[in-house]
């Protein structure tokens, strides 16, 4: 009897043990990669091009690790293989396309199999990039070419070239605007929330879509940080130092303020918990939404399901700077970049630099181009007549690269992650007892704490 | 266990049959328990290992740098209240289980016996446990958003005035999330339920039939008794599921609105805030708490059987 009892206790303790290490596995699986693994740093001179052999010479097999599981075949196998392969004709080039990029690559980087060219995920601190990353040369050689190459950068050496460059602002359907008789693109919060208003009372259409429940739209409004601050520096610089950086009248204030006004008076979906971001795509291009907050890389996603693609428009966060001008800050998309594990790195490097100069990949999603000096791409032409100022983030200095990753960690801000956001949007719609100035000092209470243990100041 | 393995031929098996039958008997228990072994090893012992060895480092994940900080993680834990904040969502699934259970139960009673169309309701309670969670909580994700599926019901029964925001309203979220997770995982109670209950000799019933006892007599003097044991053993696991639960909240609201237990937590502190140390420490202190919770069942269910 005893005996029995202890069996069972035992078999479902196991049972128990099993199923919750099994949840931790996930975490914890893997071991760190061995400390040796920055054996290949220090060669990192040879800038530019593909090196030095003819393209004929290059040979091996590659994969390359893509989050575009959408257009994999369509565009990667079909056009840009053979057209590569023209130029590279040794060079085999595999595809991988995973969709929970970031959650999976960055698990398999504990290991040496991460592909032979992929994309840097969010996140890796600077210092951690030569452990990963084969270099690609000196920021000051890439960046005679191509832009944002000091967005992943460690000492000097760059180690990726963005896919794409964005802009960031709201994506808005102009047939909804001019039904609800809004004829300007609104350039302040109040414009903004009267133009919404006016949605609202005029239209069927849902004046502003959150997307609060896929959680990592929301992320795209903290996009807007630059256009608000109108500097530059404000990111690596001002905000890493900044204690208290939700107070009124800073950016993030003024970002999640027009967030939570929107909500609070009810001009955003009626359930915010049971949004689809699939669903979001048509619904704007029907005119059923009249505005999301997104980047640019969202423009031609959705004019995919408008009848008319010049039904959907792109405007700048609504905010005027003291100078008088309305900024879009703009920054590179993901970095490509090539595994330092790689036993095929000519041929990895072949791809990434052909990747850059000539598959047109930027241009025909609707993004800026990578190289320097192209033309706007038809999308954002809007910008051009409404005299928008595009204005980008300096990077770090070389001893302070990283504190904003660690402030933002430390603290459990997450200022690109959608847990304060959708709190902010609870609070909006009355489904928590605070206010946002509870949330504000909240946040900035964590921030500060988490600054002072980072800079030390 | 007693015939010779491998019924001679080979060379192997004639040395193997000279061996003693004690000496067999033991070749064969441990090559058998070789493989579940090794497995349980690998993929439950080892990440357990290193799951307690990381909580007690500073670490990204990914990056080379571990750093020694001791109980740190721990104490952080521990003298931040809102980490145990969240257990108060774990009560609703507690009390969802004790409704699933009984569902569970009732089902499995009366298709224990002869009933019409017997496969085909086994089939259809025990279908849901075998769908994948991502598509169950995009099915309830239709079921409960506004003008879907549930509110459609409602208005065809005259029940519209009852409509509700079954997400959106942070005082039922948890109720609606619970009820999903009991339309899941019912099918697996009601399945062990049945087995347990098929297993009771059919002379009782007749026995029983003849001293003149009806089915709820039946239920309650015969059926309960004998699968006791299967229902505490489906208890403790119900209520450790309760205190663990993420897949169908995390799924559907990614914690949302008041909907995030302490799994997500966990989650979100190690993927969301790059604190892999911290994470693996809560993922210990969750394992002592459902360790604790076992033992003090059951030593109660002990007292009570005695």
């Amino acid at each position: 009897m005893r005996g029995k009892k202890f069996w069972l206790v035992a078999l479902s303790l196991v049972f128990v043990l099993s199923l919750l290490a099994a949840c931790g596995g996930n975490n914890n699986a893997n071991e760190p990669a061995n400390n040796t693994g920055n054996n290949s740093s220090s060669n990192g001179g040879n800038a530019g091009g593909g090196g030095d052999a003819a393209p004929e010479d290059i040979s091996g097999e590659i994969t390359v690790l893509t989050q575009r599981t959408d257009i994999v075949d369509s565009v990667f196998r079909q056009q840009y293989v053979p057209r590569f392969n023209e130029k590279y004709p040794n060079i085999k080039v595999n595809f991988e396309a995973i969709t929970d990029y970031e959650g999976q690559v960055k698990i398999r980087m504990n290991t040496k199999d991460y592909g032979d060219v992929l994309l840097i995920p969010n996140y890796v601190l600077p210092q951690d990039l030569p452990d990963y990353f084969e270099p690609l040369g000196t920021v000051e050689e890439l960046s005679e070419k191509y832009l944002f190459v000091n967005e992943q950068q460690y000492e000097g050496i760059s180690y990726g070239i963005p896919i794409t460059v964005n802009a960031q602002g709201i994506v808005y359907n102009k047939k909804v605007f001019e039904a609800a008789g809004v004829t300007d693109v609104p350039k302040t919060p109040e414009q903004f929330m009267d133009a919404l208003r006016a949605i609202k009372e005029k239209t069927d259409a849902i004046p502003l879509y959150t997307n609060y429940a896929a959680g990592w739209p929301l992320d795209q409004w903290e996009g807007n940080r630059t256009s608000v601050a109108g500097d530059p520096k404000f990111t690596n610089y001002t905000l890493v130092r900044d204690k208290a950086p939700f107070s009124e009248g800073k950016p993030h204030y003024v970002i999640y303020k027009l967030m939570y006004d929107a909500a609070k008076e009810g001009l955003i979906e009626s359930d915010p918990t049971t949004t689809d971001w699939e669903t979001s795509k048509p619904m704007i291009a029907n005119g059923e939404i009249a505005t999301m907050v997104l980047g640019s890389w969202a423009i031609t996603q959705m004019q995919e399901f408008a009848d008319d693609p010049n039904d959907i428009g792109y405007m700048p966060f609504p905010y005027t700077n003291a100078d008088g001008n309305v900024y879009s800050s703009s920054g590179g998309d993901f970095k490509q970049a090539i595994n330092v594990h790689s036993s095929n790195k000519e041929a990895a490097r072949a791809w990434v630099f052909w990747f850059a100069d000539e598959s047109g990949y930027a241009v025909s999603e609707g993004g800026i181009s990578p190289l320097k000096g192209e033309a706007m791409p038809e999308t954002l032409k809007a910008f051009d007549d409404l005299g928008v100022v595009l204005i980008s983030e300096e990077p770090a200095p070389d001893e302070e690269n990283g504190w904003l990753t660690m402030i933002d960690q430390q603290s459990e801000v997450g200022l690109f992650a959608s847990n304060f956001k959708q709190r902010i949007i609870e609070a909006a719609i009355g489904n928590r007892n605070e206010t946002i100035e509870d949330i504000f000092a909240d946040l900035n209470e964590r921030w500060g704490k988490a600054v002072e243990q980072v800079t030390g100041e | 266990m007693t015939n010779q393995p491998g019924g001679g031929g080979s060379r192997f098996a004639l040395s193997f049959s000279s061996l003693s039958y004690k000496a067999q008997r033991r070749v064969i228990i441990v090559l058998f328990s070789l493989i579940p072994l090794a497995l349980l090893v690998t993929f439950s012992y080892l990440p357990l290992y290193r799951m307690v060895y990381y909580s007690f480092f500073s670490w990204n994940g990914f990056s080379k740098n571990l750093t020694f900080v001791g109980f740190d993680n721990y104490v952080t834990i521990f003298t931040r209240p809102e980490y145990f904040g969240v257990f108060k969502v774990s009560l609703y699934y507690f009390f969802a289980t004790f409704v699933q259970m009984a569902i569970a139960l009732y089902f499995a009673t009366i298709l224990s016996f002869r009933v019409r169309g017997k496969n085909f309701f086994k089939g259809v309670l025990f279908f849901p446990y075998l769908l994948n969670g991502v598509a169950i909580a995009f099915i309830f994700m239709y079921f409960f958003r506004p003008d879907g599926t549930l509110d459609a019901l409602l208005r065809l029964f005259g029940l519209g005035e009852y409509i509700q925001l079954w997400l959106g309203n942070p005082d039922i979220i948890n109720i609606s999330l619970a009820g999903t997770s009991v339309w899941r995982y019912m099918g697996f109670n009601f399945i062990i339920f049945l087995g347990v209950i098929s297993s009771i000799p059919s002379d009782i019933y007749e026995a029983a039939d003849i001293d003149g006892a009806n089915r709820w007599h039946q239920f309650r003097y015969i059926i309960v008794p004998s699968i006791r044991r299967i229902i505490e053993l489906n208890v403790i696991l119900s209520i450790s599921g309760a205190i663990a639960v993420f897949e169908i909240p995390y799924i559907m609201t990614g914690g949302a609105n008041g909907s995030s237990t302490f799994v997500i937590q966990t989650v979100d502190t190690a993927f969301k805030f790059g604190k892999f140390g911290l994470g693996s420490a809560m993922a210990v202190v969750l394992l002592i708490i459902v360790i604790l919770v076992t033992l003090i069942q059951n030593k109660l269910f002990k007292e009570k059987g005695a």
